[in-house]
């Protein structure tokens, strides 16, 4: 054992004199592009992994909602109301009646489709406002970020609230509301990596070679900025899922029938006692989804990070 | 000597750099600090003008205000009679094709998520090379110029060694066949061996290509190898400017003697004369009246306290700010230099 260790040892402190120089070089050599490196990375990640595998089992669910049962969202058959869990009604019925499974298939697109709507939403005009802000700098600067503490000013969901009494209540001012108010955190997101871009001695170098602004945002400033965005709206998923859940439950987003998974929660809340699994159902639906993003996101950052690497 | 059968390629008169002190509850500004302070020199086409000085001197905010990466606050630089501090952005964008920079840090200045390829052939593309078949050409010609391999284009800057990183940033430079390139210290983040091959290498070019160098640098012995003149800077002030042979053997400003001394020789057995300066530089938020230099040196003067010296020619060629060569000024025509 510890001949074996000195040997390797002495191997690693005389390098073979051939070989010296040539491993450095040649065409083989493959071109590592830091989009490569961040998916080899990613894929390293169990928890990560485990995060793709729950959004990818409810993205199916949500697709295949109509092969996966056979009972409609909408019937209610008052016979059957408040069924425990069992063959026939997998996750058990709640208080009209309708197939809790059914529901909560059904309710995964709606809660992946604010997510979806709500995140892009949020990150096109967040990053529009954040590298406007950060790259001109200035009176620019002042006025956007005024407006980004305004609207950080009220409590989040209070903020929705109110978007949605302006607007009236529906699916689609659910997302308007959550979108507006996901737009500070990405804006100050980029705005601050946006500054310390700014004195990157490449983007000076950017300058130097004659690029109009429009090209060193573009080509240099925004790939640059692209991992720490993609992070904030993969965490952004979740918090924007667990937003339209809130709005759901008090009543402001889909109106009924359409299911929504905050909203069941706000239904079998006068069953808890009496049927519990109305409740669990549509809970456990909306912790995983929200956990599978968070998982996902951590990975992400981990794997973009270059001070994380090992 | 070549440059005096040249023509002048870029004349700088009376450049400042003033950056503001913010401070108090309001960001008002409280001071300045004067990075550059009233510089003038003259770069002949052809030429290497080697700026020399101690960090903080200002000798890099010269470089990047003649280029206008940073604004001048005063100031007047002519390229081929011109004066670009005024020019609109557009023009001033047209320009960068003919005046280009090597940067200090092969790390920072390539952008970590271009390929090479990329990073070299933009500024073909932005000044008029659409055609991408011709770029990539351009690209492989350009890497072989500065000694790396065609192969190289589809790589990443993280794939290479610092020294094969400058390569990379010298191609960028060489791109668009400028007249000009100021180098802003461009071998003091590499291996010493290694600089030596990017400095042969840069000399080669501008044999090749008849490029003009500003070249920036605080290693005088990097300055004596490259350069045809030297300039010393001290405090955001020019002090000295001479030939390279004239000012290694013959300095006149004290601040030159002393740094001149301070280079060590190979050989043990020679007893040098050193300079040994007191006290530390001056802050250049606060630079001293006068003479900048007059707080350090052993020679200084009652007048060296209230009057600044003026910046003349002193012989053919040898310019020196300092009071005690006051009765010797030449009676050159300023074509000379300034």
């Amino acid at each position: 054992m510890r001949i074996e260790e000195k040997k390797k040892y002495s191997e690693q402190q005389i390098p073979n004199p051939a070989k010296v120089g040539q491993h450095i070089d040649s065409e083989e050599i493959e071109a590592i592009s830091p989009w490569k490196d961040t998916a080899k990375q990613l894929r390293k990640n169990r928890f990560a992994i485990i995060g793709f595998v729950i959004i990818l089992f409810f993205i199916v669910l949500g697709l295949a909602a109509p092969l996966v049962t056979s009972y409609s969202v909408e019937e209610q058959q008052l016979v059957n109301r408040l069924h425990p869990p069992s063959e026939e009604h997998w996750l058990g019925t709640d208080h009209l009646g309708r197939d809790i499974f059914t529901r909560i298939a059904y309710g995964a697109r709606v809660s992946l489709q604010v997510g979806f709507f709500a995140v892009t939403g949020a990150l096109f005009f967040g990053t529009l406002l954040g590298i406007i802000a950060g790259y001109f700098g200035r009176w620019v600067d002042m006025v956007i970020s005024r407006i980004f503490d305004i609207l950080l000013a009220f409590p989040s969901i209070l903020l929705a609230i109110a978007i949605v009494a302006i607007l009236g209540a529906s699916l689609q001012n659910a997302l308007i509301a959550i979108a507006i108010i996901n737009i500070p955190i990405f804006g100050r997101l980029v705005r601050s990596r946006v500054i310390s871009l700014r004195e990157e001695e490449y983007i000076m170098a950017a300058k130097a070679q004659g690029m109009k602004n429009g090209r060193i945002i573009l080509h240099h400033i925004l790939p640059n900025s692209v991992a720490p965005i993609i992070v904030q709206a993969t965490l952004g998923f979740g918090t924007a899922i667990l937003e339209a859940a809130a709005l759901g439950f008090l009543g402001l987003g889909v109106q009924p029938p359409v299911p929504e998974w905050g909203q069941m929660l706000a239904d079998a809340r006068d069953f808890i006692q009496l049927a519990p699994w109305t409740l669990l159902a549509p809970g456990i639906s909306i912790m995983l989804v929200v956990l599978g993003f968070n998982l996902i996101g951590d990975g992400l950052r981990d794997a973009l990070d270059p001070k994380m690497k090992n | 000597m070549r440059q005096q059968l040249q023509k002048p390629l870029l004349e700088i008169n009376g450049l400042k750099k003033y950056f503001p002190i913010k401070g108090g509850v309001l960001g008002r500004t409280v001071g300045e600090v004067k990075a550059v302070d009233d510089v003038s020199f003259t770069v002949f086409e052809g030429e290497i003008l080697g700026i020399v000085g101690e960090s903080g001197c200002g000798k890099s905010t010269t470089g990047k205000a003649i280029l206008r990466l940073i604004e001048p606050t005063a100031g007047e630089v002519k390229f081929e009679d011109q004066d670009i501090t005024h020019i609109n952005a557009e023009e001033m964008r047209r320009l960068r094709r003919d005046m280009q920079i090597i940067f200090q840090d092969p790390y920072a200045s390539l952008n970590p998520r271009h390929t090479v390829e990329k990073i070299i052939g933009e500024p073909l593309l932005i000044h008029g090379v659409k055609n991408a078949k011709e770029r990539t050409s351009r690209v492989k010609e350009l890497l072989e110029v500065v000694g790396l391999s065609a192969y190289h284009a589809s790589r990443y800057p993280h794939q290479f060694s610092g020294g094969q990183r400058q390569r990379i940033g010298i191609a960028r430079a060489l791109a668009n066949n400028p007249k000009l390139i100021i180098c802003d210290e461009p071998v003091s983040a590499l291996d010493v061996s290694v600089q030596a091959q990017i400095l042969n290498l840069m000399e080669a070019l501008r044999d090749e290509f008849n490029l003009t160098y500003i070249f920036i640098a605080h290693d005088l012995s990097v300055v004596k190898h490259i350069s045809d003149r030297v300039g010393v800077m001290y405090l955001g002030r020019m002090v000295e400017l001479t030939s390279k042979d004239k000012l290694y053997d013959d300095a006149k400003h004290p601040y030159t003697q002393a740094l001149l001394s301070a280079v060590p020789d190979p050989d043990p057995d020679i007893e040098k004369e050193r300079v040994i300066l007191k006290g530390d530089v001056p802050s250049p938020a606060d630079p001293p009246a006068g003479c900048a230099f007059h707080t350090r040196c052993p020679m200084a003067m009652d007048i060296c306290k209230s009057v600044r010296p003026a910046f003349i020619p002193v012989e053919d060629n040898h310019f020196v700010a300092c009071h005690l060569y006051d009765g010797q000024q030449q009676n050159l025509s300023r074509i000379n230099g300034l």
